[in-house]
Protein backbone atom coordinates (compact mmCIF):
# COMPACT_ATOMS: atom_id res chain seq x y z
CA UNK A 1 0.00 0.00 0.00
CA UNK A 2 2.35 2.76 -1.54
CA UNK A 3 0.30 4.62 -4.28
CA UNK A 4 -0.68 7.54 -3.68
CA UNK A 5 -4.27 8.61 -3.74
CA UNK A 6 -4.84 10.05 -6.89
CA UNK A 7 -8.60 9.59 -7.09
CA UNK A 8 -9.20 11.33 -4.16
CA UNK A 9 -6.81 14.14 -5.34
CA UNK A 10 -8.96 14.54 -8.56
CA UNK A 11 -11.65 14.98 -6.33
CA UNK A 12 -10.00 17.39 -3.59
CA UNK A 13 -9.34 19.72 -6.20
CA UNK A 14 -12.59 19.64 -8.45
CA UNK A 15 -14.68 20.30 -4.88
CA UNK A 16 -12.03 23.23 -4.25
CA UNK A 17 -13.10 24.92 -7.77
CA UNK A 18 -16.84 24.15 -6.95
CA UNK A 19 -16.71 25.65 -3.23
CA UNK A 20 -14.83 29.08 -4.89
CA UNK A 21 -17.68 28.95 -7.23
CA UNK A 22 -20.79 28.49 -5.85
CA UNK A 23 -20.18 31.42 -3.06
CA UNK A 24 -19.85 34.59 -5.01
CA UNK A 25 -22.28 37.42 -4.23
CA UNK A 26 -23.20 37.05 -0.56
CA UNK A 27 -25.59 40.21 0.66
CA UNK A 28 -23.97 41.12 3.79
CA UNK A 29 -27.50 40.41 5.57
CA UNK A 30 -26.66 36.80 5.29
CA UNK A 31 -23.00 36.50 6.15
CA UNK A 32 -23.36 35.32 9.48
CA UNK A 33 -26.48 32.45 8.39
CA UNK A 34 -24.11 31.55 5.70
CA UNK A 35 -20.89 31.27 8.25
CA UNK A 36 -22.97 28.76 10.91
CA UNK A 37 -24.40 27.16 7.44
CA UNK A 38 -21.12 26.04 5.71
CA UNK A 39 -19.73 25.51 9.62
CA UNK A 40 -22.55 22.59 9.94
CA UNK A 41 -21.59 21.09 6.52
CA UNK A 42 -17.60 21.01 7.63
CA UNK A 43 -19.75 18.86 10.11
CA UNK A 44 -19.02 15.90 7.83
CA UNK A 45 -16.08 14.76 9.73
CA UNK A 46 -19.17 13.21 11.63
CA UNK A 47 -19.14 10.13 8.52
CA UNK A 48 -15.49 9.59 9.25
CA UNK A 49 -16.07 9.55 13.28
CA UNK A 50 -19.26 7.03 12.46
CA UNK A 51 -16.85 4.56 10.79
CA UNK A 52 -13.99 5.04 13.50
CA UNK A 53 -16.15 4.12 16.36
CA UNK A 54 -17.84 1.53 14.59
CA UNK A 55 -14.51 -0.45 13.91
CA UNK A 56 -12.95 0.48 17.16
CA UNK A 57 -11.21 -1.72 18.96
CA UNK A 58 -9.98 -1.46 22.45
CA UNK A 59 -10.48 0.90 25.23
CA UNK A 60 -8.35 3.87 23.83
CA UNK A 61 -10.01 3.59 20.57
CA UNK A 62 -13.70 3.29 21.60
CA UNK A 63 -13.37 6.21 23.91
CA UNK A 64 -11.82 8.36 21.28
CA UNK A 65 -13.86 7.31 18.48
CA UNK A 66 -16.99 8.15 21.10
CA UNK A 67 -15.68 11.37 21.71
CA UNK A 68 -15.58 12.27 18.15
CA UNK A 69 -18.78 11.08 17.63
CA UNK A 70 -20.01 13.54 20.19
CA UNK A 71 -18.25 16.32 18.89
CA UNK A 72 -19.03 15.88 15.14
CA UNK A 73 -22.43 15.03 16.00
CA UNK A 74 -22.80 18.17 17.95
CA UNK A 75 -21.05 20.51 15.11
CA UNK A 76 -24.02 18.97 12.52
CA UNK A 77 -26.80 18.87 14.75
CA UNK A 78 -26.28 22.47 16.63
CA UNK A 79 -25.17 23.79 13.15
CA UNK A 80 -28.25 23.18 11.25
CA UNK A 81 -30.63 24.02 13.51
CA UNK A 82 -28.99 26.95 14.75
CA UNK A 83 -29.00 28.06 11.33
CA UNK A 84 -32.65 27.18 10.61
CA UNK A 85 -33.04 29.10 13.90
CA UNK A 86 -31.58 32.29 12.41
CA UNK A 87 -33.66 32.11 8.75
CA UNK A 88 -36.75 31.46 10.26
CA UNK A 89 -36.36 35.39 11.45
CA UNK A 90 -35.76 37.07 7.90
CA UNK A 91 -39.18 37.96 7.32
CA UNK A 92 -40.69 40.62 5.28
CA UNK A 93 -43.54 42.50 7.32
CA UNK A 94 -45.92 44.68 6.06
CA UNK B 1 -22.86 0.90 -5.40
CA UNK B 2 -25.60 2.28 -3.97
CA UNK B 3 -24.28 3.60 -1.21
CA UNK B 4 -21.34 5.96 -3.61
CA UNK B 5 -24.80 6.67 -5.15
CA UNK B 6 -26.61 8.01 -2.24
CA UNK B 7 -22.87 9.76 -1.19
CA UNK B 8 -23.10 11.77 -4.50
CA UNK B 9 -26.82 12.85 -3.95
CA UNK B 10 -25.42 14.04 -0.62
CA UNK B 11 -22.54 15.91 -2.63
CA UNK B 12 -24.92 17.36 -4.59
CA UNK B 13 -27.00 18.09 -1.90
CA UNK B 14 -24.35 20.08 -0.32
CA UNK B 15 -23.47 22.04 -3.52
CA UNK B 16 -27.10 23.25 -4.13
CA UNK B 17 -27.43 23.88 -0.20
CA UNK B 18 -24.22 26.23 0.22
CA UNK B 19 -25.60 28.07 -3.19
CA UNK B 20 -29.21 28.66 -1.74
CA UNK B 21 -27.45 29.71 1.27
CA UNK B 22 -26.51 32.84 -0.72
CA UNK B 23 -29.95 34.47 -1.40
CA UNK B 24 -32.59 35.56 1.06
CA UNK B 25 -35.25 34.38 -0.44
CA UNK B 26 -34.04 30.46 -0.81
CA UNK B 27 -31.71 30.31 2.70
CA UNK B 28 -33.83 28.09 4.29
CA UNK B 29 -34.15 25.97 1.89
CA UNK B 30 -30.91 25.55 1.42
CA UNK B 31 -29.79 25.27 4.74
CA UNK B 32 -32.65 22.24 4.73
CA UNK B 33 -31.05 20.63 1.76
CA UNK B 34 -27.82 20.54 2.94
CA UNK B 35 -29.17 18.86 6.26
CA UNK B 36 -31.00 15.95 3.91
CA UNK B 37 -27.48 15.54 2.73
CA UNK B 38 -25.98 15.33 5.82
CA UNK B 39 -28.50 12.74 6.96
CA UNK B 40 -28.33 10.80 4.17
CA UNK B 41 -24.67 10.44 4.06
CA UNK B 42 -25.10 9.29 7.97
CA UNK B 43 -27.39 6.40 7.03
CA UNK B 44 -26.10 5.49 4.42
CA UNK B 45 -22.69 4.97 5.97
CA UNK B 46 -24.74 3.12 9.14
CA UNK B 47 -26.22 0.98 7.00
CA UNK B 48 -23.43 -0.02 4.37
CA UNK B 49 -20.22 0.35 5.45
CA UNK B 50 -18.09 -2.54 7.75
CA UNK B 51 -19.37 -1.06 10.68
CA UNK B 52 -19.31 -3.97 13.80
CA UNK B 53 -20.21 -2.20 16.70
CA UNK B 54 -23.27 0.22 17.08
CA UNK B 55 -23.04 0.41 20.64
CA UNK B 56 -20.76 3.46 21.34
CA UNK B 57 -22.18 5.41 18.03
CA UNK B 58 -25.89 5.24 19.07
CA UNK B 59 -24.61 6.44 22.98
CA UNK B 60 -22.48 9.56 20.95
CA UNK B 61 -24.89 10.32 19.07
CA UNK B 62 -27.70 10.36 21.47
CA UNK B 63 -25.81 12.80 23.10
CA UNK B 64 -24.22 14.73 20.43
CA UNK B 65 -27.64 15.64 19.27
CA UNK B 66 -29.00 16.24 22.65
CA UNK B 67 -26.52 18.99 23.46
CA UNK B 68 -26.38 20.20 19.95
CA UNK B 69 -30.33 20.62 19.89
CA UNK B 70 -30.29 22.58 23.22
CA UNK B 71 -27.04 25.11 22.85
CA UNK B 72 -29.30 26.17 19.26
CA UNK B 73 -32.31 26.27 20.82
CA UNK B 74 -31.11 28.41 23.85
CA UNK B 75 -28.29 30.51 22.63
CA UNK B 76 -28.99 33.66 22.37
CA UNK B 77 -29.23 35.47 18.95
CA UNK B 78 -26.12 38.00 20.37
CA UNK B 79 -23.77 34.69 21.39
CA UNK B 80 -24.04 33.73 17.98
CA UNK B 81 -20.38 33.98 17.11
CA UNK B 82 -18.98 32.18 19.86
CA UNK B 83 -21.72 29.15 18.99
CA UNK B 84 -20.24 28.93 15.66
CA UNK B 85 -17.02 29.23 16.96
CA UNK B 86 -17.41 26.23 19.90
CA UNK B 87 -19.20 24.31 17.25
CA UNK B 88 -16.46 24.72 14.66
CA UNK B 89 -13.79 23.87 16.96
CA UNK B 90 -15.66 20.59 18.01
CA UNK B 91 -15.79 19.77 13.97
CA UNK B 92 -11.99 20.12 13.94
CA UNK B 93 -11.25 18.39 17.25
CA UNK B 94 -13.67 15.24 15.57
CA UNK B 95 -11.08 14.78 12.11
CA UNK B 96 -7.81 15.07 14.58
CA UNK B 97 -9.46 12.31 16.52
CA UNK B 98 -10.23 10.32 13.69
CA UNK B 99 -6.92 10.46 12.29
CA UNK B 100 -5.58 9.58 15.37
CA UNK B 101 -7.71 6.58 16.00
CA UNK B 102 -7.31 5.27 12.34
CA UNK B 103 -3.99 5.46 12.32
CA UNK B 104 -3.35 3.45 15.44
CA UNK B 105 -5.62 0.79 14.12
CA UNK B 106 -3.65 0.67 10.86
CA UNK B 107 -0.93 0.92 12.71
CA UNK B 108 -1.77 -2.71 14.20
CA UNK B 109 -2.26 -4.96 11.27
CA UNK B 110 -0.55 -5.48 8.58
CA UNK B 111 0.75 -3.83 6.06
CA UNK B 112 0.82 -0.85 8.03
CA UNK B 113 0.49 2.73 7.12
CA UNK B 114 1.13 3.84 3.72
CA UNK B 115 3.31 6.62 3.46
CA UNK B 116 0.29 8.69 1.53
CA UNK B 117 -1.78 7.76 4.29
CA UNK B 118 0.80 8.91 7.13
CA UNK B 119 0.60 12.66 5.37
CA UNK B 120 -2.98 12.77 5.26
CA UNK B 121 -2.78 11.88 9.22
CA UNK B 122 -0.11 14.76 9.80
CA UNK B 123 -2.69 16.93 7.91
CA UNK B 124 -5.16 16.18 10.06
CA UNK B 125 -3.95 16.72 12.83
CA UNK B 126 -2.57 19.43 12.10
CA UNK B 127 -5.55 21.18 10.74
CA UNK B 128 -7.89 19.54 13.47
CA UNK B 129 -6.01 20.16 16.60
CA UNK B 130 -5.01 24.39 15.28
CA UNK B 131 -8.84 24.46 14.49
CA UNK B 132 -10.12 22.93 17.67
CA UNK B 133 -7.61 24.99 20.33
CA UNK B 134 -7.88 28.21 18.08
CA UNK B 135 -11.35 28.02 17.85
CA UNK B 136 -11.78 27.68 21.71
CA UNK B 137 -9.57 31.15 21.97
CA UNK B 138 -12.20 32.65 19.75
CA UNK B 139 -14.62 31.94 21.69
CA UNK B 140 -13.20 33.14 24.67
CA UNK B 141 -12.24 36.38 23.35
CA UNK B 142 -15.61 36.75 22.02
CA UNK B 143 -17.58 35.64 25.64
CA UNK B 144 -14.75 37.99 26.90
CA UNK B 145 -13.46 35.62 29.40
CA UNK B 146 -10.03 36.19 27.83
CA UNK B 147 -8.83 39.22 27.15
CA UNK B 148 -10.22 40.76 23.80
CA UNK B 149 -7.44 42.94 23.02
CA UNK B 150 -4.52 41.85 21.09
CA UNK B 151 -2.37 39.64 23.45
CA UNK B 152 1.46 40.29 22.72
CA UNK B 153 4.34 37.59 23.80
CA UNK B 154 7.96 38.43 23.60
CA UNK B 155 9.69 36.62 20.09
CA UNK B 156 6.15 35.63 19.13
CA UNK B 157 7.11 34.71 14.99
CA UNK B 158 9.99 33.05 15.96
CA UNK B 159 8.17 31.12 18.66
CA UNK B 160 5.90 29.99 16.10
CA UNK B 161 8.11 29.39 13.29
CA UNK B 162 9.98 26.88 15.94
CA UNK B 163 6.74 25.07 16.80
CA UNK B 164 6.14 24.82 13.14
CA UNK B 165 9.47 23.55 12.54
CA UNK B 166 9.12 20.88 15.40
CA UNK B 167 5.69 19.83 13.78
CA UNK B 168 7.53 19.37 10.60
CA UNK B 169 10.46 17.28 12.08
CA UNK B 170 7.88 15.02 14.15
CA UNK B 171 5.89 14.93 10.85
CA UNK B 172 8.74 13.63 8.60
CA UNK B 173 9.08 11.19 11.41
CA UNK B 174 5.86 9.83 11.65
CA UNK B 175 6.00 9.84 7.65
CA UNK B 176 9.24 7.99 7.00
CA UNK B 177 7.57 4.95 9.09
CA UNK B 178 9.11 5.41 12.92
CA UNK B 179 5.96 6.31 14.75
CA UNK B 180 4.80 5.70 18.33
CA UNK B 181 2.44 7.27 20.32
CA UNK B 182 5.01 9.50 21.61
CA UNK B 183 4.89 10.85 18.13
CA UNK B 184 0.93 11.33 17.54
CA UNK B 185 1.13 13.35 20.68
CA UNK B 186 3.91 15.18 19.88
CA UNK B 187 2.16 16.99 17.06
CA UNK B 188 -1.12 17.19 18.38
CA UNK B 189 0.42 18.72 21.62
CA UNK B 190 2.54 21.25 19.49
CA UNK B 191 -0.76 21.79 17.17
CA UNK B 192 -3.48 22.81 20.29
CA UNK B 193 -0.31 25.20 21.03
CA UNK B 194 0.17 26.62 17.57
CA UNK B 195 -3.84 27.11 17.61
CA UNK B 196 -3.44 28.98 21.00
CA UNK B 197 -0.35 31.12 20.42
CA UNK B 198 -2.02 31.85 16.61
CA UNK B 199 -5.66 33.31 17.93
CA UNK B 200 -3.97 34.75 21.40
CA UNK B 201 -2.44 38.38 19.72
CA UNK B 202 -5.52 38.86 17.45
CA UNK B 203 -7.83 41.42 18.67
CA UNK B 204 -11.76 40.75 19.48
CA UNK B 205 -13.14 43.06 16.75
CA UNK B 206 -11.07 40.79 14.30
CA UNK B 207 -12.89 37.52 15.77
CA UNK B 208 -15.52 36.95 13.08
CA UNK B 209 -12.75 36.99 10.42
CA UNK B 210 -10.11 34.40 12.55
CA UNK B 211 -13.69 32.30 12.65
CA UNK B 212 -14.43 32.21 8.77
CA UNK B 213 -11.01 31.37 8.54
CA UNK B 214 -10.84 28.61 11.02
CA UNK B 215 -14.01 26.95 9.62
CA UNK B 216 -12.70 26.84 6.38
CA UNK B 217 -9.50 24.98 8.48
CA UNK B 218 -12.27 22.72 9.77
CA UNK B 219 -13.44 22.11 6.04
CA UNK B 220 -9.60 20.91 4.97
CA UNK B 221 -9.11 19.00 8.15
CA UNK B 222 -12.16 16.95 7.17
CA UNK B 223 -11.21 16.54 3.67
CA UNK B 224 -7.51 15.18 5.12
CA UNK B 225 -9.90 12.91 7.18
CA UNK B 226 -11.21 11.99 4.51
CA UNK B 227 -8.24 10.04 2.77
CA UNK B 228 -7.18 9.02 5.89
CA UNK B 229 -10.16 6.69 6.40
CA UNK B 230 -10.55 6.52 2.74
CA UNK B 231 -14.26 8.45 2.60
CA UNK B 232 -14.65 10.46 -0.54
CA UNK B 233 -18.00 12.31 1.00
CA UNK B 234 -15.41 13.92 3.32
CA UNK B 235 -12.71 14.94 0.84
CA UNK B 236 -15.72 16.68 -1.18
CA UNK B 237 -17.82 18.36 1.74
CA UNK B 238 -14.52 18.96 3.14
CA UNK B 239 -13.14 20.32 -0.17
CA UNK B 240 -16.13 23.15 -0.77
CA UNK B 241 -16.26 24.26 3.21
CA UNK B 242 -12.43 24.76 2.84
CA UNK B 243 -12.96 26.67 -0.14
CA UNK B 244 -16.11 28.88 0.30
CA UNK B 245 -14.35 29.18 3.48
CA UNK B 246 -11.74 31.30 1.70
CA UNK B 247 -13.92 33.17 -0.07
CA UNK B 248 -15.94 34.00 3.02
CA UNK B 249 -13.03 35.20 5.07
CA UNK B 250 -11.85 36.95 1.84
CA UNK B 251 -15.18 38.99 1.94
CA UNK B 252 -15.14 39.85 5.57
CA UNK B 253 -11.83 41.00 5.72
CA UNK B 254 -13.43 43.22 2.59
CA UNK B 255 -16.52 44.32 4.84
CA UNK B 256 -13.89 44.93 7.53
CA UNK B 257 -11.30 47.26 4.91
CA UNK B 258 -9.03 44.52 6.48
CA UNK B 259 -5.97 42.32 4.36
CA UNK B 260 -6.12 38.69 5.71
CA UNK B 261 -2.04 39.12 6.10
CA UNK B 262 -2.70 42.46 8.39
CA UNK B 263 -5.13 40.30 10.44
CA UNK B 264 -2.99 37.35 11.31
CA UNK B 265 0.48 39.03 11.77
CA UNK B 266 -0.85 43.04 12.53
CA UNK B 267 -1.69 43.60 16.03
CA UNK B 268 -4.49 46.24 15.16
CA UNK B 269 -6.49 47.86 17.53
CA UNK B 270 -3.55 48.02 20.40
CA UNK B 271 -5.16 51.50 20.87
CA UNK B 272 -2.10 53.43 20.43
CA UNK B 273 -2.57 55.19 18.08
CA UNK B 274 -5.81 56.96 18.59
CA UNK B 275 -4.20 59.92 21.06
CA UNK B 276 -2.26 61.33 18.46
CA UNK B 277 -5.72 62.16 16.30
CA UNK B 278 -5.57 65.52 16.43
CA UNK B 279 -8.16 68.15 17.09
CA UNK B 280 -10.32 65.02 18.40
CA UNK B 281 -9.83 65.81 21.65
CA UNK B 282 -12.64 68.66 23.12
CA UNK B 283 -15.78 69.08 24.88
CA UNK B 284 -19.06 66.51 24.86
CA UNK B 285 -22.56 67.63 24.88
CA UNK B 286 -24.16 65.32 27.31
CA UNK B 287 -28.14 65.00 27.19
CA UNK B 288 -30.50 63.93 29.90
CA UNK B 289 -32.83 61.44 28.46
CA UNK B 290 -35.59 64.38 28.71
CA UNK B 291 -33.45 66.45 26.53
CA UNK B 292 -32.85 63.62 23.66
CA UNK B 293 -36.76 63.03 24.04
CA UNK B 294 -37.18 66.48 22.52
CA UNK B 295 -35.25 66.14 19.88
CA UNK B 296 -36.72 62.61 19.07
CA UNK B 297 -39.80 62.76 19.58
CA UNK B 298 -40.48 65.41 17.26
CA UNK B 299 -38.47 65.03 14.58
CA UNK B 300 -40.31 63.82 11.38
CA UNK B 301 -37.25 61.49 10.06
CA UNK B 302 -35.11 59.07 12.12
CA UNK B 303 -32.52 56.75 11.20
CA UNK B 304 -31.14 54.21 13.82
CA UNK B 305 -27.41 53.37 13.61
CA UNK B 306 -27.14 50.07 15.92
CA UNK B 307 -23.90 48.88 16.50
CA UNK B 308 -21.81 46.32 18.62
CA UNK B 309 -22.71 48.42 22.33
CA UNK B 310 -26.42 47.21 21.19
CA UNK B 311 -25.49 43.70 20.81
CA UNK B 312 -23.60 43.54 23.71
CA UNK B 313 -26.70 44.97 25.84
CA UNK B 314 -28.85 42.56 23.99
CA UNK B 315 -31.38 46.23 23.60
CA UNK B 316 -32.69 45.38 20.42
CA UNK B 317 -36.11 44.70 21.21
CA UNK B 318 -36.00 47.64 23.15
CA UNK B 319 -34.70 49.85 20.07
CA UNK B 320 -37.77 48.23 17.79
CA UNK B 321 -40.02 49.78 20.54
CA UNK B 322 -39.05 53.30 20.72
CA UNK B 323 -39.05 53.38 16.50
CA UNK B 324 -42.43 51.82 17.13
CA UNK B 325 -43.45 54.71 19.06
CA UNK B 326 -41.57 57.07 16.97
CA UNK B 327 -43.44 55.81 14.04
CA UNK B 328 -47.18 55.82 15.76
CA UNK B 329 -45.57 59.88 16.35
CA UNK B 330 -45.55 60.13 12.71
CA UNK B 331 -42.05 60.09 11.74
CA UNK B 332 -40.24 57.87 9.01
CA UNK B 333 -37.72 55.41 10.62
CA UNK B 334 -35.25 53.85 9.21
CA UNK B 335 -32.30 51.85 10.67
CA UNK B 336 -28.40 51.89 8.42
CA UNK B 337 -26.65 48.61 9.14
CA UNK B 338 -23.11 48.91 8.20
CA UNK B 339 -21.67 45.48 6.77
CA UNK B 340 -19.71 44.69 10.25
CA UNK B 341 -22.09 46.47 12.51
CA UNK B 342 -22.43 43.93 15.86
CA UNK B 343 -19.81 41.23 16.77
CA UNK B 344 -19.67 39.76 13.26
CA UNK B 345 -20.99 40.72 9.42
CA UNK B 346 -24.35 40.22 9.02
CA UNK B 347 -25.40 40.27 13.12
CA UNK B 348 -26.77 43.12 13.34
CA UNK B 349 -29.46 42.07 10.81
CA UNK B 350 -30.16 38.57 12.81
CA UNK B 351 -30.79 40.29 15.43
CA UNK B 352 -33.31 42.92 14.15
CA UNK B 353 -35.01 40.15 12.72
CA UNK B 354 -35.00 38.55 15.82
CA UNK B 355 -37.12 41.69 17.35
CA UNK B 356 -39.20 41.28 14.66
CA UNK B 357 -37.89 44.01 12.33
CA UNK B 358 -38.98 44.21 8.54
CA UNK B 359 -36.23 43.47 6.67
CA UNK B 360 -36.51 46.11 4.28
CA UNK B 361 -36.09 49.00 7.02
CA UNK B 362 -32.78 47.76 7.26
CA UNK B 363 -30.77 49.88 4.56
CA UNK B 364 -27.33 49.28 3.83
CA UNK B 365 -24.34 51.83 3.63
CA UNK B 366 -24.84 52.67 -0.13
CA UNK B 367 -28.61 52.72 0.34
CA UNK B 368 -28.58 54.95 3.51
CA UNK B 369 -25.67 57.13 3.54
CA UNK B 370 -27.14 59.60 0.52
CA UNK B 371 -30.14 59.90 3.28
CA UNK B 372 -28.46 61.21 6.38
CA UNK B 373 -28.45 64.33 4.71
CA UNK B 374 -32.05 64.66 4.46
CA UNK B 375 -32.65 63.21 7.69
CA UNK B 376 -33.55 65.50 11.20
CA UNK B 377 -32.30 62.91 13.69
CA UNK B 378 -29.66 59.85 13.51
CA UNK B 379 -29.55 57.86 16.76
CA UNK B 380 -25.92 55.94 17.09
CA UNK B 381 -26.75 52.86 19.78
CA UNK B 382 -23.04 51.39 20.68
CA UNK B 383 -21.61 51.87 17.14
CA UNK B 384 -17.86 54.13 16.83
CA UNK B 385 -16.02 53.30 14.42
CA UNK B 386 -18.16 52.71 11.76
CA UNK B 387 -19.45 56.46 12.42
CA UNK B 388 -16.33 57.96 12.69
CA UNK B 389 -16.06 60.98 10.26
CA UNK B 390 -12.04 60.20 10.27
CA UNK B 391 -11.86 57.58 8.23
CA UNK B 392 -13.58 59.64 5.82
CA UNK B 393 -11.45 62.90 6.40
CA UNK B 394 -8.61 62.39 8.15
CA UNK B 395 -5.74 60.40 6.16
CA UNK B 396 -3.47 59.65 9.35
CA UNK B 397 -6.33 57.73 11.11
CA UNK B 398 -5.88 54.42 11.79
CA UNK B 399 -8.99 53.88 10.12
CA UNK B 400 -8.66 55.62 7.42
CA UNK B 401 -10.40 54.31 4.12
CA UNK B 402 -12.95 52.25 6.11
CA UNK B 403 -16.51 52.92 4.41
CA UNK B 404 -18.32 54.27 7.01
CA UNK B 405 -21.98 55.32 7.91
CA UNK B 406 -22.29 59.70 7.01
CA UNK B 407 -24.00 60.08 10.40
CA UNK B 408 -22.76 63.70 11.07
CA UNK B 409 -24.34 65.07 7.94
CA UNK B 410 -27.61 64.80 9.64
CA UNK B 411 -29.50 67.94 11.60
CA UNK B 412 -28.85 66.33 15.27
CA UNK B 413 -26.85 63.07 16.07
CA UNK B 414 -27.79 61.37 19.08
CA UNK B 415 -25.34 58.82 20.54
CA UNK B 416 -26.13 56.35 23.08
CA UNK B 417 -23.04 55.08 24.57
CA UNK B 418 -21.66 53.39 27.47
CA UNK B 419 -18.08 55.74 28.21
CA UNK B 420 -16.19 58.06 25.68
CA UNK B 421 -13.82 54.74 25.75
CA UNK B 422 -12.68 54.63 21.86
CA UNK B 423 -13.96 52.04 19.47
CA UNK B 424 -12.17 48.48 18.66
CA UNK B 425 -9.69 50.27 16.64
CA UNK B 426 -8.04 52.88 18.99
CA UNK B 427 -8.93 56.01 17.31
CA UNK B 428 -10.78 58.87 18.99
CA UNK B 429 -13.90 59.99 17.39
CA UNK B 430 -14.91 63.27 16.32
CA UNK B 431 -18.30 63.29 15.48
CA UNK B 432 -18.92 62.79 19.47
CA UNK B 433 -17.32 66.50 19.68
CA UNK B 434 -19.12 68.15 17.40
CA UNK B 435 -21.82 70.68 18.21
CA UNK B 436 -24.56 68.60 16.33
CA UNK B 437 -24.22 65.68 18.34
CA UNK B 438 -25.56 64.90 21.79
CA UNK B 439 -24.04 62.06 24.34
CA UNK B 440 -26.89 60.32 26.05
CA UNK B 441 -24.23 57.92 28.86
CA UNK B 442 -25.38 54.45 29.58
CA UNK B 443 -26.23 50.82 28.76
CA UNK B 444 -28.27 50.92 25.72
CA UNK B 445 -30.89 49.07 27.01
CA UNK B 446 -31.31 51.32 29.70
CA UNK B 447 -30.97 54.19 27.63
CA UNK B 448 -33.51 53.20 25.29
CA UNK B 449 -35.97 51.90 27.79
CA UNK B 450 -35.38 55.28 29.18
CA UNK B 451 -35.81 57.29 25.94
CA UNK B 452 -38.82 55.26 25.50
CA UNK B 453 -40.70 56.23 28.48
CA UNK B 454 -39.91 60.21 28.29
CA UNK B 455 -41.22 60.08 24.37
CA UNK B 456 -44.49 58.84 25.87
CA UNK B 457 -44.73 61.67 28.32
CA UNK B 458 -44.06 64.53 25.74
Amino acid sequence: MTEIPVFGLYIFVLAMFAGFEVITKVPPTLHTPLMSGSNAISGISIIGALLIAGQADGTLQTALGLLAVILATINVVGGFLVTDRMLRMFKRKS
Amino acid sequence: MAANLSYLVASGLFIIGLKQLSSPVTARRGNTLAAVGMFLAVVVTLLDQEIVSFGTILVGVVIGSAVGAAAAHWVKMTAMPQMVAVFNGFGGGASALIAWVEFTRLAEGSPGVSAAIAVAVVLSLLIGAVTLSGSFVAFGKLQEWLPTAPVRYPLQHPLNLLIFLGLLAFAVYLIGGAAGMGNLMAITGLSLLLGVLLVLPIGGADMPIVVSLLNSYSGLAGAAAGFVVGSNILIIAGALVGASGIILTHIMCRAMNRSLANVVFGGFGTGTKGEDVPGATGTVREASAEEAAIVLGYARSVIFVPGYGLAVSQAQHQLRELADLLERRGAKVRYAIHPVAGRMPGHMNVLLAEANVSYDKLCDLEEINPEFSRTEVAVVVGSNDVVNPSARDVPDSPIYGMPILNVDQADHVLVLKRSLKPGFSGADNPLFHKDKTMLLFGDAQDSLTKLGQEVKAL
